[in-house]
């Protein structure tokens, strides 16, 4: 395999509330993203998906453990050649398009912000040129270019999204649970343009989301987080045929399908932390199989393969 | 569910039509809504926002907005009073005040998406669960405690009698809808609507408050509404399902022809749009476009413009509701005698040779 794009080592985010509490939102996760492919977060709310995403670009600071980027430490203090790095090369997209679009600015201005400040563009018939250009790719028509996002509906909406995200042609793409807000039809059509922009770009996507079917139909490998842990990882064909930690079986489990028969006979499998007596600070990462890793002590391994 | 030879109709949406002043002019949400809910029935109104499914529950609740007018229609509620006759209003034609004294929360009762925002958050739980028994049962504090401990238990919250005393922020999400439908069910309703009542819930939770629904529903004899858009959900609890597309039930079937043998086209684009876990086809089939602005309402069919099967005639009339079985009815031309034989497309016909099979598995 070709060297990682994106290489997360042991890390950890606490964010201290008061001098005696903590609340330790990641706690040592280590994952690897290629270049082109797509890396799936999965977890419920409160496992500390958002906030991976959120310190990997840099909006917290690490507490600890190592972040590489392209082949630079993007931990610590960054010189501004890596922040100039960092800050063209991976990109966003956010949950909700109608707060994470400034209203007061027309979509060009909010697509065009990141030529404007990296100075991408030498005119500007060039920079409309490349917006114009941009809205096309993401199935709008330049005329929107003149639009206030108020105008849009909320698929267009987090099209422009998408679009501010790949006008600076990232190589890595954040996507936080960027298809939740929106309706089952309109959340195809944004799965199937991030598909067609990454076989044209060649970009990688970092997809955090909580509905696994979708997960599963755009990931190539999948990290499981339950607490701030990374308690299973794999390519999608491991962890979907073979689930080995009880929280991803019962986060499988409880997938509904559209399948009335199956699905009234079925009971989702339940899985309580608190009273399982797994203690996931005590597991170390075990190999099942390939690169499927699942996080357990030697005995619990032992029980669940 | 429905054992006994002819179920009782509870429920009965005749026609229903409703339309909003805005500033832009008036958007006419509903256009004609017929809906059945027999006693101890699931019924599910499935659809994309703004399709108008939360706008046809909220009429019958009484909680319409200021600015919306019911044009035409009725909605015909049948229930056994304190005397033990049998009586039917329209809910329609009740005084407002009316409604909130003798229906709501006491024969009708709702449950909401959003749980951090329909509990009072300076009223401990326990408080919010007694409020419907002093207003309609006229209980006392002891025989209200009472109750609003077993139905804490019902809803599976561990310790009842530690957190009747809490306060919404005390609980965590899953815990907070588990209160929600204790609230509900305080006052021992006939009919429960669950406006999304897992949308803002995570899967593994959402799993566990369907099936606590469920349980319920079988213990106290309940008919349940669902409105979600998720079609898992539905398969998951509803008995029939009403796919509902820009303010019209557009197909009417009992779950199993709605997932089984679909006939309208915006059914198929619904269920080809849900990846299953075995979809491994490269492009996910979605339904281009968006659903129409009912500020201009839409001449012929609503859904023509996104429907890739579309008929000449689908832009000048409104198709009829076609019966297929005695259950199952859908309004597409394509059902039509002289309508040429079109099938749905044939990754989802795929995909439902396999969920049957699947099925066939269980039966």
């Amino acid at each position: 395999m070709s060297e990682p794009l994106l290489k997360v080592e042991n890390l950890k985010q606490y964010f201290p509330v008061s001098r005696t509490f903590t609340v330790k939102a990641v706690n040592g996760v280590s994952f690897e993203i290629y270049p082109g492919e797509t890396y799936g977060l999965v977890g419920e709310s409160g496992s500390g998906k958002t906030t991976i995403g959120r310190s990997v670009i840099r909006l917290y600071n690490p507490t600890d453990g190592k972040i590489i980027f392209n082949g630079q430490d993007i931990t610590g203090r960054m010189g501004s050649a890596a922040r100039q790095m960092l800050r063209k090369e991976m990109q966003m997209i956010f949950q909700d398009p109608m707060a994470s679009l400034n209203p007061r600015k027309k979509v060009a201005d909010i697509i065009g912000e990141g030529l404007d400040i990296h100075g991408r563009a030498s005119s500007r018939q060039d920079r409309a040129d490349q917006i114009s250009e941009m809205l096309k790719k993401v199935g709008l028509s330049p005329e929107h270019a003149a639009r206030y996002p108020h105008q849009f509906s909320g698929g267009q909406r987090q099209r422009v999204g998408i679009a501010r995200a790949l006008i600076m042609n990232p190589r890595l793409v954040i996507a936080d649970e960027c298809i939740s807000a929106l309706d089952v039809s309109i959340q195809a059509q944004v799965v199937n343009l991030m598909k067609d922009i990454q076989e044209e770009t060649g970009c990688a996507y970092l997809f955090i989301a909580h509905d696994l079917s979708m997960v599963k139909y755009i990931s190539d490998r999948i990290g499981v987080l339950h607490l701030g842990y990374m308690v299973e990882s794999g390519t999608k064909e491991e962890i979907f045929s073979n689930p080995v930690h009880p929280y991803t079986r019962s986060l499988l489990s409880a997938i509904p399908h559209p399948n009335p028969e199956v699905e009234k006979r079925r009971r989702s499998v339940s899985y309580d932390y608190a009273s399982s007596g797994i203690d996931y600070a005590r597991g170390t990462e075990h190999l099942v199989s390939g690169t499927h890793k699942v996080l357990a002590t030697d005995d619990e391994f032992a029980s669940w393969t | 569910m429905s054992n006994t030879a002819a179920p009782e109709k509870i429920l009965d949406i005749r026609g229903l039509d409703i339309s909003f002043r805005t500033n832009a002019g008036t958007v006419h949400a509903i256009r004609g809504v017929n809906l059945d809910l027999c006693r101890g029935e699931t019924v599910a109104i499935v659809g994309e926002s703004g399709s108008g499914k939360s706008v046809t529950m909220k009429a019958a609740m009484g909680l319409l907005d200021s600015n919306a007018t019911v044009n035409a229609g009725e909605i015909l509620y049948t229930y056994t009073d304190e005397a033990g006759t049998k009586q039917t209003v329209d809910l329609l034609k009740l005084p407002k005040k009316t409604l909130r004294q003798q229906f709501n929360g006491q024969r009708i009762a709702m449950v909401f998406q959003d749980p951090m925002t329909s509990l009072d958050p300076t009223m401990t739980i326990g408080k919010q669960i007694m409020e419907g028994m002093f207003l309609h049962k006229h209980m006392d504090k002891q025989a209200a405690k009472a109750r609003a401990l077993e139905l804490l238990e019902l809803v599976g919250i561990p310790d009842a009698e530690k957190r009747f005393r809490n306060y919404p922020h005390q609980l965590s999400g899953g815990m907070r809808q588990r209160v929600v439908i204790a609230v509900a069910l305080s006052a021992d309703p006939d009919v429960l609507i669950c406006d999304e009542p897992t949308t803002a819930l995570d899967v593994t939770i959402q799993a566990k408050i369907l099936e606590l629904i469920m349980k319920i529903q079988k213990e106290m004899k309940l008919s349940v509404i669902y409105i979600t858009h998720d079609l898992g959900v539905v398969a998951k609890v509803a008995d029939y399902v009403n796919v509902m597309y820009a303010g019209k039930i557009v197909e009417v079937g009992n779950v199993n022809e709605i997932f089984y043998e679909p006939l309208h086209p915006y059914t198929w684009g619904l269920l080809s749009a849900m990846p299953d876990l075995d979809t491994d086809d490269d492009r996910l089939y979605s339904i281009p476009g968006s659903p129409p602005n009912l500020l201009h309402e839409p001449k012929g069919d609503a859904f023509a413009a996104r429907n890739q099967f579309a008929l000449v005639i689908d832009e000048k009339a409104e198709p009829p509701l076609f019966q297929v079985t005695p259950t199952h009815f859908a309004a597409t031309w394509l059902l039509h005698p002289d309508a040429p034989k079109i099938e749905m497309p044939p990754e989802l016909k795929a995909r439902l040779e396999r969920a049957k099979k699947e099925a066939d598995k269980y039966l």
